[in-house]
């Protein structure tokens, strides 16, 4: 029987409503009294030098209040980096500054160099375009080979190459990976590129700054999955601005998907201009400006080698990546090639020895960070792809050299450096092969052939490590800040709740999840419980949402609150009931005394903590507020098993997802629909990374795909119907809801499994020289692929 | 420059509003008549995020100037509710959870209830066709596919 409510209810989201109506709040939607507008004039070459800035025509225009350019902010920190990544020689990673507005250089395309502030944007707009840049071009280093060959322009010239770093990992075990693959039965090699992709949450991002002089302080209001985090960076590295003076306000946000995690120029700048100006600044992003400025994703070039055994077991993995940052370093950057890439690559199997080296290079390009999955969908690719080719090397089904290899016995510690606590990887690839009905594809496949298409099942596994993060190992890996979540439970006198988390909701859906989890601890309505997030002014310091880390991380900072509310009102409802706190039981909102049958309502004990007339005051305090920090002691680790089918045309190279199956193992889950969504969400992207996106520069520097006539996004007829299970669960161990995350896999998990389909399709169609293609899968590289 | 009056129906209410020549209908929704439920993903009519109806007819307001409304009728997200009775589709979003972020919802919706309106009985392979217009970059859009083959199936029933 589905539950109708607390955990494991498919409770409706309450945050839908407003949504529906038009009556959501958005940072577009704000607009306060004395606003004026902001339009940045930006780069329009890669590379260049920046002679000067003549603003004198443009602030003569009509409505112009002030034009800002880097002099502006000579005084003012740059953007800062929250990663370091140490080298294989143990070197720090070359860190090159970051300016809110271009000093000196131009580095990409959309590099901001002045900022015209005026009563309308449109007025801003036109005075934008009377901003006169004196830029002497210099040659742009785009493909990133190229831009380590000697010699190669420099992107910031105090550095010494365009080498950020250089990492080993694990760099004691390359000898020994070396050697196991020079020795091995079988090594299989796989060169590959995965795509550059360009994030496109629908909602533009935006930022509207605000100063009270009065009392010196300032707000920003922004587009952001962490609002803490923005007023950490912004107000400490950036502006200067203590944090009791800083409030950032992220209200309803339009989908993030890793790129509004980062601290970006345009919100330190509002902030900044409404101090300067006395008057609330707002910039709000144009669709074509987001494609050159919000934090691009992915953009990996790998070469990856799988060692085995003649029975087909894997023995070593070696992988040589060329990870792209961009022309400079933003908030997450250096970690995702490394420590969210390198230590996925054991996937779900048992190789007992592995090395991967990332070479992370500075181009004349937007920088590129965190995007939905961010790292893990890297390693997924290149390993399960790698594996594909293996089997097929081998004479191997790819199901069975899967099942050869995967590991079995938990916790399992990886040659790269984490624990698995739990999974069960041949339990959800029997769900994947029982919902995929694998066993009827021949049929399927014959009746495609008898329409002239070709058809191909692919399928694969993944692992990614979510719940981020243990903060002392990631300081040790190189973070600047911990990765813990907060959270506060206010119970009010009548018995209602109020839970301020640290957790960010952007399209997640926690003001529905959240409340079941406190509400099935306490046993009461859900709707006595409101969730409250997104404004550092009401909320405790928290890290924000993204690694699928919310319920894990967040969630179980709630519970520990919520804990220590229960152990206060049992004591508040012991004294009520003159008996021993040890045997007052909650259950459905009412505290009894174990063997009796004394009982008082949950209301009864709220009242009490805030009108202390008949109270224990001697040994309690009044009221019933708890904090909780929670810190979780490993990942967690999400696992599952993708299978695709798809039919290619062989006259046109394209490619029909016929149909997508995913079998998930997301430990306990609190509301089923809202994971069926998160996982749909995933799977959109990730087939959209096979089959559509892709971000293309030109020699010069120019996005090619600069918009949405050019970059392809996954639209309703691209996509099929979704078959998906999650009923597999092996509960997380080490967090108290036993949840592991579910935001990023289809992501991670979908690419793999819609390549090797259509390697599948033209393999058996006779094309045996294909054994890859580059994502994504267009018409024209499917048949040129065909043309051999 | 002088700004040009317009005379309007905006979700049965009569409107007046004064605006640029230049000026969208979606800025003049957002900005003028504080109508913010219309929301703007690309400016250059790819996503469908601004979707309303003028004249019955399904339109990016972004595409729209303002002044091209004189006299037409349009409807919004704000006026798809009865007050506070909610639409068959906006019921249907929220049961099937058709949606996350939300923003690209209202366009969606308003979209989804011109297809209706033209074809009550549509297969899921019409409504992809026809949503193709409207980006979604949350939800993958399967359960927003199948919000809509729900509330057409009562509505058809209701009717
Ligand atoms: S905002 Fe009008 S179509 Fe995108
Ligand atoms: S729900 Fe977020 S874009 Fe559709």
């Amino acid at each position: 029987m589905p539950k109708d409510h607390g955990i494991g209810a498919s409770q409706k989201r309450r945050e839908d409503v407003r949504f529906l109506t038009g009556r959501g709040r958005y940072t577009d939607d704000i607009n306060l009294p004395g606003q004026a507008h902001a339009c940045f004039v930006r780069s329009q070459v890669a590379h260049g030098r920046l002679n000067g800035v003549d603003t004198a025509a443009a602030a003569a225009m009509p409505g112009v209040i002030r034009v800002f350019t880097g002099a502006d902010f000579e005084g003012v920190g740059g953007l800062p980096c929250g990663w370091q990544v140490t080298d294989r020689h143990g070197q720090p990673m070359q860190e090159p500054g970051h300016p809110v507005l271009a000093q000196g250089k131009v580095r990409h395309v959309g590099d901001p160099i002045a900022v015209v502030v005026a009563e309308t944007f449109e007025q801003a707009r036109d005075a934008a375009e009377m901003v006169d840049v004196d830029i002497t071009e210099l040659d742009p280093v785009i493909d990133m080979k190229a831009a380590l060959a000697d010699g190669a322009p420099k992107v910031h010239d105090d550095l010494s190459s365009n080498l950020c770093y250089d990492w080993g990992f694990v760099e004691d075990n390359r000898a020994a990976v070396d050697e196991a693959i020079r020795n091995a039965h079988h090594v299989t090699t796989l060169e590959l590129v995965n795509n550059r992709l360009v994030p496109n949450a629908m909602e533009p991002r935006v930022a509207v700054g605000d100063y009270n002089f009065a009392t010196d302080d300032s707000t920003l209001y922004t587009t952001s999955q962490n609002p803490h985090v923005i007023r950490l960076l912004m107000g400490a590295f950036v502006l200067g601005i203590p944090e009791h003076k800083l409030r950032v306000v992220a209200p309803d946000v339009g989908g993030g998907f890793g790129s509004k995690i980062f601290h970006y120029a345009e919100e330190a700048f509002c902030t900044f201009a409404a101090k300067q100006l006395r008057r609330p600044v707002k910039w709000t992003c144009q669709r074509s400006e987001s494609f050159i400025t919000d934090a691009h994703g992915r953009d990996h070039v790998t070469k990856i080698e799988l060692a085995l055994d003649k029975e087909g077991h894997f023995q070593a993995i070696r992988t040589e990546t060329y990870a792209n940052m961009g022309a400079y370093l933003s908030t997450f950057a250096p970690s995702v090639p490394t420590w969210l890439h390198g230590t996925l690559m054991a996937g779900n199997y048992k190789t007992p020895l592995i090395y991967v080296n990332v070479k992370a290079v500075f181009t004349n390009t937007v920088p590129v960070d965190a995007y939905r999955g961010a790292g893990r969908p890297e390693a997924t690719f290149q390993l399960e792809r790698v594996i594909d080719k293996a089997a097929r090397e081998m004479g191997i089904d790819p199901v069975e050299i899967r099942r050869r290899n995967f590991i079995t016995e938990f916790p399992y510690a990886t040659p790269v450096a984490v624990e698995y606590d739990t999974g069960d990887y041949h339990a959800t690839l029997d769900k994947l092969l029982e919902i995929a009905d694998v066993a009827g594809f021949d049929k399927r496949r014959a009746e495609s052939a008898k329409r002239g298409k070709l058809r191909g099942l692919g399928l694969n596994c993944y692992i990614e490590a979510c719940g981020i993060a243990p903060s002392q190992l990631v300081g040790q890996l190189g973070a600047r800040a911990g990765l813990y979540e907060s959270a506060t439970v206010r119970v009010n006198a009548t018995g209602g709740l109020v839970v301020m988390t640290g957790s960010h909701s952007h399209g997640q859906g926690h003001e529905t999840s959240f409340a079941q989890v406190v509400a099935d601890m306490i046993g009461i309505d859900e709707n006595m419980v409101e969730i409250v997030h997104g404004d550092t002014a009401n909320t405790p310091m928290g890290m924000g949402t993204y690694g699928s880390r919310s319920l894990a991380v967040g969630g179980s900072a709630m519970v520990r609150a919520t804990e220590k509310i229960i152990a206060k009102a049992k004591k508040i409802a012991a004294h009520l009931m003159e008996a021993s706190p040890d045997d007052i039981e909650l259950k459905d909102g009412r505290f009894s005394v174990a063997g009796t049958d004394k009982s008082v309502a949950w209301g009864d004990v709220t009242l009490a903590a805030y009108v202390p007339h008949n109270y224990p005051l001697e040994e309690i305090e009044p009221g019933l507020e708890e904090t909780a920090f929670y810190d979780p002691s490993n990942f967690t680790y999400p696992a599952g098993a993708y299978a695709c089918e798809v039919e290619v045309d062989p006259d046109t190279g394209k490619v029909t997802i016929c149909s997508f199956a995913a079998a998930d193992d997301f430990g306990n889950i609190v509301n089923p629909m809202i994971v069926d969504g998160q996982v749909h969400g995933g799977l959109g992207q990730g087939i959209g990374q096979a089959l559509l996106e892709g971000a293309a520069y030109d020699e010069s520097g120019q996005l090619l795909t600069g918009s949405y006539m050019d970059y392809a996004m996954p639209r309703a007829g691209d996509l099929p119907s979704f078959t998906i299970d999650h009923s597999c669960q092996t509960p997380c161990t080490h967090n108290p809801l036993g949840v592991k995350g579910c935001g990023e896999a289809g992501a991670i998990g979908s690419p793999p499994a819609v390549v090797n389909a259509v390697v599948d399709a033209l393999q058996r169609a006779g094309h045996s020289n294909v054994t890859h293609i580059d994502m994504p899968l267009t018409p024209s590289r499917v048949w040129a692929a065909m043309q051999g | 420059m002088s700004k040009i009056h317009v005379t309007t129906t905006v979700n049965g209410d009569p409107v007046e509003f004064l605006c640029e020549a230049s000026e969208s209908l979606l800025d003049v929704l957002r900005d003028r008549l504080s109508l913010t439920g219309s929301k703007e993903g690309c400016g250059t009519g790819d996503c469908g995020a601004c979707s309303v109806t003028v004249g019955g007819r399904l339109v990016c307001s972004c595409l729209v100037l303002g002044a091209e409304v004189e006299g037409r009728s349009v409807e919004t997200i704000e006026g798809m509710a009865e007050g506070e009775t909610l639409h068959p589709l906006q019921r249907m979003f929220i049961k099937h959870a058709a949606l996350q972020c939300g923003i690209c919802t209202p366009g969606i919706l308003v979209a989804a209830k011109s297809l209706l309106e033209r074809n009550p009985d549509p297969t899921e392979e019409e409504v992809r066709y026809w949503l193709a217009g409207n980006l979604c970059r949350c939800t993958g859009y399967d359960k927003i596919i199948r919000a809509v083959l729900a509330a057409a199936a009562e509505m058809r029933e209701a009717s």
